[in-house]
């Protein structure tokens, strides 16, 4: 029986519920999920940092990144593999991200945030510049395939959802796995007390630039996924508002659980969608209500529910 | 073994799970039950940011009155006296365009799928009207942009249940250059001060390429891109009074479009070079005397005073129920949603002659808008390029005059242009068209 | 050298604004230690109430005084800053000090979001205009160009705010006690310093001065919906570029902005949509926590 509370077995579980959930949605929905799915990649990159301590308001560069590699790729080489996609995508925001992790590590809070967050206006002024590209218009993407597989229609829905499903319950895992780690404890103690850290004898710049490019990949994975569920890349994916959706994903579910970044993330697109349609005029407002009684009700993130729960058992 | 320390066991990855499930399939049956007899259509336009004011709301205000006196029926003058469409009811559902490109697939998808609407109807960014239309074909949805000018879409594309019903962006650059060159107006020198995003750009792109057809001598003085909402032009003011050109061309629109009159205005700009508007109509009342004599005004088809200035029952009807309804009266925006809904009615009472009187499908509704022709209060539209998906209409392009006696504007000189004379022809794309030298151009 | 001479007169008028709208950002932070992200929105509230208010004094017989209206403009800024200052520290943010700066961001964010929707219920979607201030003093010729004299008098007030902000912290009693309280809150609360109310009363004046530089603004804009949102990033981008939380930070941020954008929009016209992150990310590579970065002692 302990082996259902290992990391493997429960992934496993996971899988298999999203696969059994994928025949029972409506179509809506599970392209709902897909994206909420896609969004919470990026989320949980900046939730690895966040264990850290840093908080970056600039995800959108390699949600951004990662959704261009896919555009482009589609249209100038005709590759509509989404696992060849993905792993391009993963590459280039990789790549991105080794140049400025080291560079960003040295920065804390507000300034990290900052310097983060111009360098995806950069990229969004760069793209919005690039008439070549689609400009601000931004261009199509193809639908994907699946190792020449290609569905259309609700199937194309369903491979899609299955594939992000996948994806989502093996980088869930596996960040389960790193959180666990030394590294991962590591990022934990240099949110308590950074100089302590280095006194210990680890290198705070190194845990965080890992973070770093561990969040940039995900960031573009996120962003390789999203382009190709939306069949449309523009340069508002390296806008400071998405960015600050992801952040306000990773706050709205804490560092403490993984699975609470995706249910926090579907969580956002719900509301959003259905305020939207019922109160066209006052959307805004409600986003706003529900941001800010999630705050104050739940400081330390949806993941602190279960936390509180599994502690209430563990004392009784 | 009891139920609870079997959840513990399963551990949170798979809580999370259950949660988002529970959460997902709450929603299954959601939305309002449908009527028997109406056609329920999604509406997608600006109510927030800086384009709710001059396209969004507008647009929506003109569109409520239509679909409602199409409800009450016989109000609307011939040949759209039938109530509502076909006689059937029509019902909305209203959504905020604002939040990009992303948000409105995820709200098209919704729309079709959650809210089972009939047809949509929407899109003023030129972003959505590029990402949405893959999606409704995808659905199989029918799906017809309303006001968006990108000559994109339809010119790198081709689509099954899409339909553009107003003419794209190119149209209003052509006929500006073209007035120029029939009004006499040589510039020797122009510049340009253009928003920074496509439509900015290709606004601007295209009037240099017209002008370097219709006035091969004049030369490009300089080419100002302000950020989109910056609201302060003081320095691209001084810029243009600086390099003295002899025209200056703006697409400026909304809140953007206001601030660079006044500020312009009080700096004397306008006494200096003769400024060209290419959709400017819309800010006229609220800017009412604060709009200097003599501007060179377009409204992006035959819109707004242009339309007021050659009337039929139809225009007249639209004016005046606009009018008194809102006190205000109606600008581009108001008469291309409401040349769209009209082209939908059309569509669907001639899709319901063919399939003998039943509420159309997508298919049918397709069918019938493919290569349509109808009468609006913006004259007649025709959908004859992108293979019958895209409409081309007349456009006219004026100067404004204060009338101080009635206290309000006046459009002068207006010049009229056939759709034929201002659009491309089908399977020519605007800008190689404009190149050419406009050939089979037909102009009265 | 003429060009020299334009570029240098539009950066500044340009700068000037930037600096009114930005220094009540760095001022709240450097006192609140939050980012308030729903500064923009404070902007937009005060361009809004100066509008319907200098609106309401010139249909009310303003005319025979008009130069009154420029009073009416700071009593509208006033009342913003007395009516939304406590009720949005008091109610809310009151609760964030000491924690997370990341979780302040969003809080404002949430109130930057409810405030869009609020402003449209109460002012509705359709432009104000209050161009009566702007036109009023006329223009004067600088060489070869003409320029409105309001946009000196921004300047003016803009000298004005900083020198006020600078002097009132650095040679009032109440600005020592603002600094010890920046210093070491707790220490200042044990010395009896009212932290709730220095706190309270920096917020007001951050508020104070999003609305004033609103009040300012109104009249040569549109006030519609959506000024907000670019507002705030380029109050950001200025604040972050000077240091936060430093006062002459912002004003040397806003001036160095201004210029460059300046010479971009007549050299590069290109450029000008990123000129300003390209300013913000240089001085961040050289200097990581901006032009006039705060010390800090690290905590073992």
């Amino acid at each position: 029986m302990t082996l259902l509370r290992s990391v493997p077995a429960a992934s496993a579980l996971a899988f298999a519920a999203l696969v059994l959930a994928g025949f029972v949605l409506p179509d809506w929905a599970m392209f709902l999920v897909t994206m909420a799915f896609a969004k919470g990649l990026v989320a949980l990159g900046i939730v690895g940092l966040m264990r850290g301590g840093l908080v970056s308001f600039g995800q959108g560069l390699y949600f951004c990144i990662g959704a261009y590699v896919s555009g482009l790729m589609a249209n100038w080489t005709g590759i509509t593999d989404i696992f060849l996609l993905s792993l391009l995508g993963v590459l280039a925001a990789g790549a991105i991200g080794t140049i400025f992790g080291p560079l960003l590590a040295n920065y804390r809070g507000i300034f990290f945030a900052m310097l983060s967050l111009s360098l995806s206006m950069i990229l969004y002024g760069a793209l919005s510049k690039m008439t070549t590209l689609g400009g601000t218009d931004g261009l199509n993407v193809a639908a994907p395939t699946f190792l020449g597989y290609a569905p259309e229609g609700r199937p194309l829905g369903l491979a899609l959802y299955l594939y992000t499903s996948a994806i989502v319950v093996l980088v869930g895992g596996l960040m389960r796995g790193l959180f666990n780690s030394q590294r991962g404890l590591i990022a934990l103690a240099i949110r308590d007390n950074e100089l302590r850290i280095e006194y210990l004898g680890a290198s705070v710049r190194t845990a965080m630039a890992i973070n770093y490019v561990i969040a940039a990949v995900l960031g573009g994975l996120g962003g390789v996924i999203s382009g190709l569920a939306i069949g449309h890349v523009d340069p508002e994916f390296s806008f400071w508002t998405t960015s600050g959706e992801f952040v306000f994903v990773a706050i709205l579910s804490g560092y403490l659980s993984i699975p609470a970044v995706f249910v926090g993330s579907i969580l956002l697109e719900v509301v959003r969608s259905f305020s939207n349609l019922y109160f066209p005029n006052t959307w805004q407002l409600a986003l706003g209500i529900f941001l800010l009684l999630v705050i104050v009700l739940l400081p330390r993130g949806l993941g602190s529910l279960t936390l509180r729960r599994r502690k209430a058992k563990e004392q009784a | 073994m009891d139920k609870k320390s079997l959840t513990r066991r399963l551990g949170r990855p798979v809580l999370g799970t259950v949660a988002a499930l529970a959460m997902t399939a709450g929603m299954l049956g959601t939305g309002p039950a449908k009527a028997a007899e109406s056609f329920k259509i999604g509406v997608v336009t600006f109510l927030s940011g800086g384009a709710a004011e001059s396209f969004g709301v507008p647009a929506w205000n003109g569109g409520k009155l239509l679909i409602e006196a199409l409800n009450r029926g016989g109000e609307v003058p011939a040949p759209y006296d039938k109530k509502g469409f076909g006689g059937m009811t029509i019902e909305y559902v209203l959504v905020d365009e604002a939040g990009g490109a992303t948000k409105q697939v995820q709200e098209f998808r919704n729309l079709v799928q959650r809210e089972k609407v009939d047809a949509v109807l929407g899109y003023v960014s030129s972003g959505d009207c590029l990402a949405v239309p893959p999606v409704a074909d995808e659905l199989k949805a029918f799906l017809i942009l309303y006001d968006c000018g990108t000559p994109r879409v339809f010119e790198e594309a081709s689509y099954t249940y899409v339909f553009r019903t107003a003419a794209h962006a190119a149209m209003d650059n052509i006929s500006l250059a073209r007035y120029m060159k029939s009004k006499g107006i040589e510039a020797k020198y122009f510049a340009g001060i253009n928003q920074d995003y496509a439509w900015g750009q290709d606004s601007w792109a295209d009037f240099v390429a017209s002008m370097s057809v219709i006035q091969p001598g004049a030369k490009v003085k300089t080419a100002l891109f302000p950020k989109i909402f910056a609201g302060q032009y003081g320095t691209e003011i001084s810029a243009l009074m600086r390099e003295k050109p002899d025209l200056v061309h703006s697409s400026l629109w909304g809140g953007d479009l206001q601030a660079f009159v006044l500020q312009a205005g009080a700096r004397g700009l306008f006494k200096r070079a003769q400024v060209a508007f290419s959709a400017g109509d819309h800010v006229i009342p609220q800017l009412g005397n604060k709009m200097p004599d003599g501007i060179i005004l377009g409204a992006r088809g035959v819109n707004g005073l242009a339309a007021k200035a050659r009337p039929n029952a139809l225009t007249t009807w639209f004016w005046d129920a606009y009018t008194k309804e809102y006190k205000v009266f109606p600008v581009q925006a108001p008469f291309r949603m409401v040349q769209g809904l009209l082209g939908l009615k059309t569509a669907v009472e001639k899709a319901m002659v063919a399939n003998g009187g039943k509420k159309p499908n997508a298919e049918e509704l397709a069918a019938a808008m493919k290569g349509l022709e109808w009468d609006a209060p913006s004259g007649r539209i025709q959908m004859t390029l992108g293979g019958g998906h895209q409409a081309i209409q007349p456009n006219a392009i004026g100067r404004t005059k204060w009338d101080t006696a009635k206290g309000e504007m006046t459009l002068i000189d207006v010049e009229y242009y056939a759709a034929e004379c201002v659009n491309p022809p089908d399977g020519t794309k605007a800008v190689d068209w404009i190149k050419a030298g406009f050939p089979g151009a037909k102009c009265k | 050298m003429e060009l020299f001479a334009v570029i240098l007169v539009d950066g500044l008028i340009y700068g000037a604004w930037l600096f009114i709208v930005s220094v009540g950002l760095t001022l709240v932070f450097g006192v609140l230690n939050i980012l308030n992200l729903a500064h923009g929105s404070l902007y937009a509230v005060g361009a809004y109430t100066t509008a319907s208010a200098v609106g309401a004094y010139f249909a009310f017989g303003g005319d025979g005084f008009p130069i009154g209206s420029y009073a009416v403009m700071i009593i509208a800024a006033v009342l913003v800053a007395i009516v939304i200052g406590p009720l949005l520290e008091r109610g809310l943010l009151r609760h964030f000090y000491g924690r997370d700066e990341v979780l302040a961001v969003l809080v404002t964010y949430g109130v930057f979001l409810i405030l869009e929707d609020v402003m449209k219920l109460i002012w509705g979607v359709d432009p104000y205009f209050v161009y009566q201030p702007y036109d009023l003093l006329g223009s004067v010729e600088v060489g070869p160009l003409y320029y409105v004299s309001y946009d000196f008098l921004v300047i003016a007030v803009a000298i004005i705010v900083g020198l006020l902000v600078w002097f009132v912290i650095n040679r009032t009693r109440q600005g020592k006690v603002v600094l010890a309280v920046i210093h070491d809150r707790e220490m200042s609360q044990a010395m009896g310093v009212n932290v709730d109310r220095v706190f309270m009363a920096a917020f007001a004046a951050g508020v104070f001065l999003a609305a004033l530089g609103g009040a300012l603004t109104a009249p040569m804009i549109s006030v519609s919906p959506g000024i907000s949102v670019n507002v705030i990033i380029l109050a950001f981008a200025v604040v972050i570029i000077g240091g936060l939380g430093s006062i002459e930070g912002a004003a040397i941020g806003a001036v160095v902005v201004g210029v460059a954008r300046a010479a971009s929009v007549h050299l590069l016209p290109e450029a000008e949509l990123f000129i300003i992150y390209l300013v913000m990310a240089a001085v961040l590579v050289f200097r990581p926590e901006g032009l006039f970065q705060k010390t800090q002692a690290r905590k073992i």
